[in-house]
């Protein structure tokens, strides 16, 4: 880790204020991730804002049904509020499924959106890697690529979005509310992390000004909705493939379904073919196959992650499965 | 001023076999038992290494300024600056300390490279975190050479291991090819095996603080004894200017039975400042400095007639070795012993990549060799139609199966008899998918373990104070097996005197000299020579008049004496390999006679989502043949622990070499995945409790035992649950998709 200076922010003015002078300056919420990545020297700001003080750790109803997540609540607040486990079941099976307890109480819900990859080769200061450096090469084609995606990725970067929690929130179409000495504006979730294309190293909306305040999720379409998280322990692994999953059905069809997925693409993917596919469609196996196959019809592997593809197809059926079984039982 | 009496009767219960507490529970439960991190020393200065990043070469620039910069840093030491190191010395027989070398590398002496990951500059500082920040900004340049780094495609080149004395490469029993040729029923089958890493919990660390030409190191070691000669040996001091202090060490698993680089530029490192230092490895540096479990090529090929007699069995093996240093894996120990076959071949062979050394890591070939065995066992038990029991039953020797000794003492039978009735397997049915809980598909799947026991020299002095305290001196190692207090409880009973009046002062090398805790053997060594020292002591009480009913310390009384004290062996240079060569000798007869070992029978149950191929342990029996168990409670959690490891090693874990490179690309608790809370399941534990007529106290090592055969459990279960057989560690979920 290198030498670096530390500033506490009190107010957010101040914070924004701090971050738009400092050239080479980064927001600290919990510190899970960016204090590892500085130990490997992946990360070297100059300056660490310390934002963990910011009243900005709220979960409130909005009118309209809506509630709005404050970028300070720790992981573990944000499983446990009562709007978010009644209202949006998947948010908080997310959650539940990410990092172990000791991270949940530290990590925050704008960190959690700026997470970096987990991609081996990127963690490694002695590998080549497009993300980090770009033009250097990517080593994890050719290399381990078990953590790597299948969609959205390209010959630059294979790298897969680690959150859990961004798949749900993908999947509820949640907007992001960012704020800079410039002003306030929102982002919708499926449009805050980018594909890499030719560059990788741009990984999202945000301004490297920009502070994440909120993030707001409108009413939900069904409270029907899971998280399924499948990985290579019990638990405390990124998932392999997640997926969140809402869904409403109506005389044996499908009236809504809201469908994202996890570990398999650059950002948290938001799987609009299969739910194309599910709208309107009989609640049966054969749909959930169909769509999960329509959703899933442009992947790309590698050796290493080549079983993605059926897993994804998999998990997905089994999710929608276990929903519909869940509305029977209800 | 009060005097407690001494006691004046000796009759009491036995406390051997007893769940006693450890003595050093309370310290390490608050935090009062210091391991080597937390030792410090006045004016100290920590270190940190830097790592080459490529796998051969040389080191042809080495740019240290920048480094050199960072305030707080002391020297960064390179091949250019470093002090001169003596080289390792080759293994000799004679002086078995020549065996603790990790690798033959001199470093900070050679601008060679050998491995990605060999340390090639060292930073002391201040602080530690200069040290870590200066080490990132040294900048090397390289002449690489051609390296050979992948196992997989130079397994095919590998050469037969040879034998010697302490290792055999290779053995056989009749024609075990034509035998397998001209078999009614057979399997032959191919398995493969990933490298390994120990991953205990408390990283490799050293304090070396030099005073003239004496060093003092505390040292996270497994071997006391051989960490001492060694490091006389590389800076050319005599061995008794060194000393070793180890009180507490936070798991090893054979990680830290070798001395590896991090502990020899610690101490080259206060040589060169004049300066005490600290160096803690990161937990990268664990990985890229510390040698790990070879992966390994196994084939099993098993020929069998029709009711189950195994006519032939076949194992061999592929592993690898360091080019630099490293020691065969018994990879197919077990298939000498474990079954009757009529003819029986066994061959390792080796290979030797451009990478760190292998090093022993718990069970060394055993772990991974009764994955294939048992496994293979089972898929014979399919093509029989055969309960795989009953089969293994069916082929239970009465004699050594390779050369006709004899068993010291073998209970195979019983421990499988105690395990089904414990587990239930009667309720199991045997077709493949046939049992179901909801959605997941259930298995049961049984495997037999196998560990061999050995002994090794041990001195022992013991103390009788007037006031009734026992004090045991013995440079022992605790690694958290609770050693001292199952040696109190041996020298308790051996005296008569309650447990709670007996000390044992291990962990430092000015106590007299014990064997390394590693080949399960540290607690029988020790015991056999506590129990010689006890019984010299009752001697001398005897010879002072001692009658039955009266106290050991009731006759110091008596007598006016303030103590009495024997030992066991002697620590000059000449005593120690007198010892050593009693041993030697020794141990080669008793090897001729007997054949011992630890055995067991594991009975797993595993759940598999049919959709994702998720397989979750969900219950384990394990019944042991292990001897006499000194402490039932320190006992339970080794052979737990060994499981908890086996589950890992079978599901999860998995050190990832690049091929390209031979980089470690998961140095990593996050990236390499051991077992965590939720994939253990509760762990019945058994054993039988029946002496080793051979061996002291009965007693036969346990810290290996537990992890083999369990890796072969989980693949039989998983097999029994989905009808796959996965041949291949780890068993990940997409190799069932
Ligand atoms: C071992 C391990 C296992 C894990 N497993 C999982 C898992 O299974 N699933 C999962 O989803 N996650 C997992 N995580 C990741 C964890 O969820 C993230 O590290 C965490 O959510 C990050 O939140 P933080 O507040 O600590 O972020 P920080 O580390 O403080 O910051 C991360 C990044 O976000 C920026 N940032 C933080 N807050 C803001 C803001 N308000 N506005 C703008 N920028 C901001 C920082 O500048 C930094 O670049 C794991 C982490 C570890 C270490
Ligand atoms: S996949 Fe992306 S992050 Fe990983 S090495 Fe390639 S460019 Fe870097």
């Amino acid at each position: 880790m290198r030498t670096f200076s530390y500033v506490r922010a009190p107010d957010v003015e101040t914070a924004l204020r701090t971050i738009a002078t400092e050239p080479n300056a980064k927001f600290l919420g919990g510190g899970t991730n960016l204090v590892d990545l500085m130990r490997e020297n992946i990360e070297r700001p100059d300056v660490v804002v310390d934002i963990s003080r910011l009243p900005l750790t709220g979960i409130d109803e909005l009118p309209g049904g809506g509630v709005r997540i404050g970028a300070l609540v720790r992981n573990s607040s944000l499983a446990a509020h009562p709007l978010v486990r009644t209202r949006y079941p998947v948010v908080s099976q997310a959650v539940l499924g990410g990092a172990s307890a000791q991270l949940r109480n530290m990590a925050t819900v704008g960190g959690n959106l700026l997470q970096r990859t987990r991609c081996l080769y990127f963690y490694d200061e002695a590998s080549a890697c497009n993300k980090r450096e770009p033009g250097s090469g990517c080593s994890a084609l050719g290399g381990f690529t078990r953590n790597h995606g299948v969609l959205g990725v390209s010959d630059h970067c294979i790298a897969a979005h680690p959150s859990d929690l961004c798949v749900a929130l993908a999947a509820l179409d949640a907007e992001v509310e960012v704020e800079s000495t410039r002003g306030t504006r929102r982002i919708p979730l499926t449009e805050f992390h980018h594909l890499p294309g030719s560059t990788p190293h741009v990984e999202t909306a945000l301004a490297p000004d920009e502070l994440v305040t909120s993030v707001e999720l409108p009413a939900p379409v069904t409270t029907r909705s899971r998280y399924r998280k499948v990985r290579d322990r019990a638990s405390y692994a990124f998932a392999l493939v997640s997926v969140a999953a809402a869904l409403e059905v109506r005389d044996d069809t499908v009236t809504a379904a809201r469908l994202a997925l996890g570990g398999v693409a650059p950002k948290p993917w938001r799987a609009t073919e299969a739910e194309r596919v599910l709208l309107g469609a009989p609640a049966t196996e054969e749909s959930f196959r169909s769509a999960a196959e329509a959703e899933l019809a442009s992947a790309t592997s590698q050796d290493g992650n080549d079983f993605k593809i059926e897993l994804a197809r998999r998990t997905i059926v089994a999710t929608l499965r276990d929903l519909l079984t869940d509305r029977s039982a209800a | 001023m009060t005097q407690t009496l001494p006691e004046t009767t000796t009759t009491r219960e036995s406390v051997v076999g007893k769940p006693v507490d450890r003595v050093d529970g309370t310290a390490k439960t608050t935090g009062e038992a210091r391991f080597t991190a937390e030792f410090s020393h006045p004016d100290l200065t920590h270190a940190a290494l830097v790592h080459a990043t490529v796998s051969r070469g040389r080191i042809t620039a080495i740019d240290t300024s920048a480094a050199s910069a960072v305030p707080g840093v002391v020297t960064v030491l390179t091949h250019h600056n470093a002090p001169a190191l003596k080289s390792p010395r080759k293994v000799t027989p004679t002086d078995l300390s020549t065996m603790a070398s990790g690798t033959s590398v001199n470093y900070l002496n050679t601008d060679e490279v050998h491995w990605d990951g060999q340390p090639i500059a060292v930073v002391v500082a201040e602080s530690a975190l200069a040290a870590r920040e200066a080490a990132a900004l040294v900048r090397v340049t390289y002449e690489t050479a051609e390296s050979t780094v992948d196992f997989t495609a130079e397994e095919p080149a590998a050469k037969p291991q040879k034998n010697n004395l302490v290792m055999q490469g290779s053995a056989k029993k009749g024609d075990a090819e034509a035998a397998f040729t001209a078999a009614p029923v057979k399997v032959d089958r191919r398995f493969t095996t990933p490298p390994l890493h120990h991953n205990a919990i408390e990283p490799h660390a050293t304090l070396a603080v030099w005073d003239g030409d004496r060093l003092t190191v505390h040292d996270a070691t497994q071997s006391i004894d051989w960490l001492r000669s060694h490091l006389a040996l590389r800076f050319g001091i005599p061995t008794r200017s060194v000393r070793v202090i180890a009180p507490f060490v936070g798991g090893g698993f054979g990680g830290k039975g070798f001395i590896w680089a991090g502990t020899i530029l610690t101490a080259l490192a206060a040589r060169a400042t004049g300066r005490p230092v600290r160096l803690v490895l990161t937990r990268e540096s664990v990985y890229r400095t510390v040698g790990g479990r070879t992966p390994s090529t196994q084939r099993v090929a098993l020929g069998a007639r029709t009711d189950g007699t195994l006519t032939s069995l076949i194992h061999t093996s592929v592993t690898r070795l360091g080019r630099v240093g490293g020691t065969p894996e018994a990879v197919t120990s077990q298939s000498k012993h474990l079954y009757a076959a009529e003819n029986i071949l066994v061959r390792q062979n080796l290979v030797e990549l451009d990478l760190v050394s292998n090093a022993a890591m718990r069970a060394p070939g055993e772990a991974i060799g009764t994955f294939a065995l048992e496994a293979s066992i089972d898929e014979l038990a399919y093509e029989l139609g055969m309960d795989p029991i009953e089969l293994r039953m069916h082929n239970e020797p009465e004699r050594n199966p390779i050369d006709g000794k004899q068993f010291a003492r073998r209970h195979l039978r019983e421990a499988y008899r105690v395990g089904a009735e414990r587990f239930g397997w009667a309720d199991r049915t045997p077709e493949p998918r046939s049992m179901r809980d909801g959605r997941w598909l259930v298995g049961m799947g049984v495997a037999s373990a196998f560990h061999p026991s050995m002994l090794f020299v041990a001195n022992v002095v013991v103390r009788l104070s007037v006031d009734g305290t026992v004090l045991v001196h013995c440079g022992l190692q605790e690694m958290g097996m609770g050693s001292a207090t199952v040696q109190a409880q041996v020298a308790a009973d051996a005296l008569g005197v309650p447990v709670e009046s007996v000390r044992v002062e291990y962990g430092d090398s000015t106590l007299p000299m014990a064997p390394g805790a590693g080949g399960s053997m540290q607690t029988a060594s020790v015991a056999n020579s506590l129990l010689a020292a006890c019984e010299k002591l009752e001697r001398k009480l005897t010879k002072l008049g001692r009658s039955p009913q009266e106290s050991p310390a009731a006759v110091l009384a008596r007598e006016g004496l303030p103590s009495l004290e024997v030992s066991v062996g002697s620590d000059t240079r000449l005593g120690r390999m007198a010892g050593q060569l009693r041993f030697m000798s020794k141990f080669l007869m008793d090897q001729r006679r007997w054949m011992k070992a630890a055995l067991g029978a594991h009975f797993c149950e595993v759940r598999v989502d049919p959709d994702t191929g998720e397989v979750r342990v969900s219950r384990w029996t394990a019944s042991f043949d292990v001897g006499r168990v000194l402490n039932a409670k320190t006992a339970t959690s080794q052979l737990k622990g060994g499981i908890v490891m086996g589950i890992g090693m079978a599901l999860a874990e998995q050190t990832l070499i690049d091929p390209r490179n031979g980089r470690i690309m998961n140095p990593s608790l996050a990236e390499y995945h051991v077992p965590v809370h939720a994939d253990i399941p509760p762990i019945d534990i058994t054993y039988l409790d029946e002496p080793d007529p051979t061996m002291p106290l009965g007693l036969v090592g346990i810290g290996e035992v537990s992890i083999t055969g369990v890796a072969g459990a989980i693949a039989n279960a998983i097999h029994h649950a989905t009808g796959k057989r996965i041949r291949d560690l780890p068993i990940t979920l997409d190799k069932l998709l």
